[in-house]
């Protein structure tokens, strides 16, 4: 009998106490134990991005962690990224710019994007190809998702007067 | 598709990780960023009793710098640091360079140096990139320390000079001389996949401008990457015009002996290797002088 092992982390901005056999990756913590199912598991061996999670900001596979070594880490999780009612920009966006049709690829992405938008406000199209190449999305054909991260991109520049861009 | 039950330790000191890996043998893995291990783990192909998650000691992570140029890179240090510290693109430009085709971002946050090294994949670029650097790999055992060459280290698939009991702590960079240029090359299917084939050299330049020395290693070509010394010596002691490079991606071709898989035929890879070899020399000399 593996020995079970207590961790406390923050999820979401919320506490969290745990004991959990060391074998649970992070994925499966928090869509079984903690039942935030918007983390969807594709691959599960870090090539689909569906996991993607940020792990002290910093985007990160969740299928490819051990749930115990998040232990004293503050995790954000798809269902972090809204207002406690309905969408926030990005989410909006992806929604205007029909970025999404089955949907199960959509929360990898935007914590991936999210993640670039922190680091860089407005990013090239070019980046935030780069930014995404590690999703796969079997829908979409990607170019309304670059659409939807760019409109978001946009908005938030300061000189942004609706002005388009070449 | 989930990781059969194993035990769970993370040590704060090496010596302790050591002691754990003594204790345990080699029913004990060391656990690193986890992005070759927990995949494998994820699909049973790896079922450790124990794992050692070296996550927790502070010792193997970050970058130590020396006076004289060089650098001691921790076991521990990730991807993305190599990315985006200013220190690496003024100290090793080749590095933060070749990070942007090592996987994705969100693989790069937690993908050790260490672990690329031990984990051996012909096709990935940190092995490679250390050749080139002409770095110096530091193991550590319970018995004492040891250097290995990098271009000792990788020894096939899979495979290193990594001894029963020894965890491998650091890389050591000796300094990046004045005049030297730097190219890589990389072809993979999609970006950030693995290479098919690619290219990390380095050419110095003397004071006149001609090739003192150069150092040129091809990826994921064959079974381990190769440094390919008969190619540069088309280019050392002269002043290197466009027929030495065309020399020297030849001679790169001819020596470098191609696999055959389902990413692509021996002959495409050999092609790549020529053309890549010319890329990269040609950015090599231009970022030289």
């Amino acid at each position: 009998m593996t020995r079970t092992i207590p961790i406390s982390l923050v999820v979401n901005d919320r506490h969290v106490d745990a004991e959990l056999e060391p074998r649970r990756t992070l994925a499966d913590f928090l869509r079984n134990t903690l039942r935030l199912t918007g983390t969807h598991l594709g691959c599960e061996h870090g090539v689909c991005g569906a996991c993607n999670v940020l792990l002290d900001s910093e985007v990160v596979r969740a299928c490819l962690m051990l749930a115990v070594q998040a232990d004293g880490h503050a995790v954000v999780t798809v269902e972090g990224l809204s207002p406690a009612r309905g969408l926030n920009a990005l989410q909006q966006s992806f929604k205007t710019h029909h970025a999404l049709q089955c949907g199960f690829c959509t929360p990898g992405f935007l914590i991936a994007a999210h993640a670039l938008l922190q680091e860089d406000p407005h990013p090239s199209r070019a980046r935030i190809e780069e930014a995404i190449s590690g999703n796969l999305c079997r829908c979409t054909g990607y170019i309304p998702i670059v659409q939807a991260i760019d409109a978001v991109a946009q908005e938030q520049r300061p000189d942004a007067a609706g002005e388009p861009r070449t | 598709m989930k990781p059969p039950a194993f035990d769970y330790v993370r040590p704060a000191t090496v010596d302790e990780a050591l002691a754990l890996r003594d204790r345990h043998g080699d029913d004990a893995v060391f656990l690193a960023g986890g992005q070759s291990l927990m995949p494998s783990m994820n699909f049973r192909l790896a079922a450790p009793g124990i794992v050692i998650d070296l996550n927790g000691i502070a010792a193997l992570a970050g970058v130590e710098a020396h006076a004289d140029g060089s650098l001691v890179a921790g076991a521990m240090t990730r991807h993305r640091f190599f990315e985006t510290s200013p220190l690496i693109a003024e100290r090793l430009p080749l590095l933060s360079r070749a990070m942007a085709s090592v996987a994705h971002v969100a693989v790069r946050n937690r993908g050790t140096i260490g672990g690329s090294l031990c984990h051996a994949d012909p096709s990935a670029e940190w092995p490679a990139l250390c050749i080139a650097c002409d770095a110096s790999i530091v193991l550590q055992s319970s018995a004492g320390s040891r250097r290995v060459a990098a271009d000792e280290f990788s020894l096939g698939v899979f495979t290193t000079a990594i001894a029963a009991g020894e965890l491998l702590t650091a890389v050591a960079f000796p300094p990046w001389p004045k005049r030297r240029g730097w190219g890589f090359e990389e072809v993979s299917r999609r970006l950030g996949d693995f290479a098919l084939v690619g290219i990390a050299c380095v050419v110095d330049l003397d004071a006149s401008g001609c090739c003192a020395d150069a150092r040129l290693v091809v990826f994921g070509a064959g079974d381990r990457p190769v440094l390919a010394s008969r190619a540069v010596e088309a280019l050392r002691g002269r002043r290197v015009d466009d027929g030495a490079l065309r020399t020297a991606a030849a001679r790169a071709r001819a020596d470098v002996a191609c696999r055959s898989d389902h990413h692509a035929s021996a002959g495409y890879r050999s092609r790549l290797v020529e053309a890549l070899t010319h890329r990269a020399l040609t950015h090599a000399l231009h970022s030289a002088s």
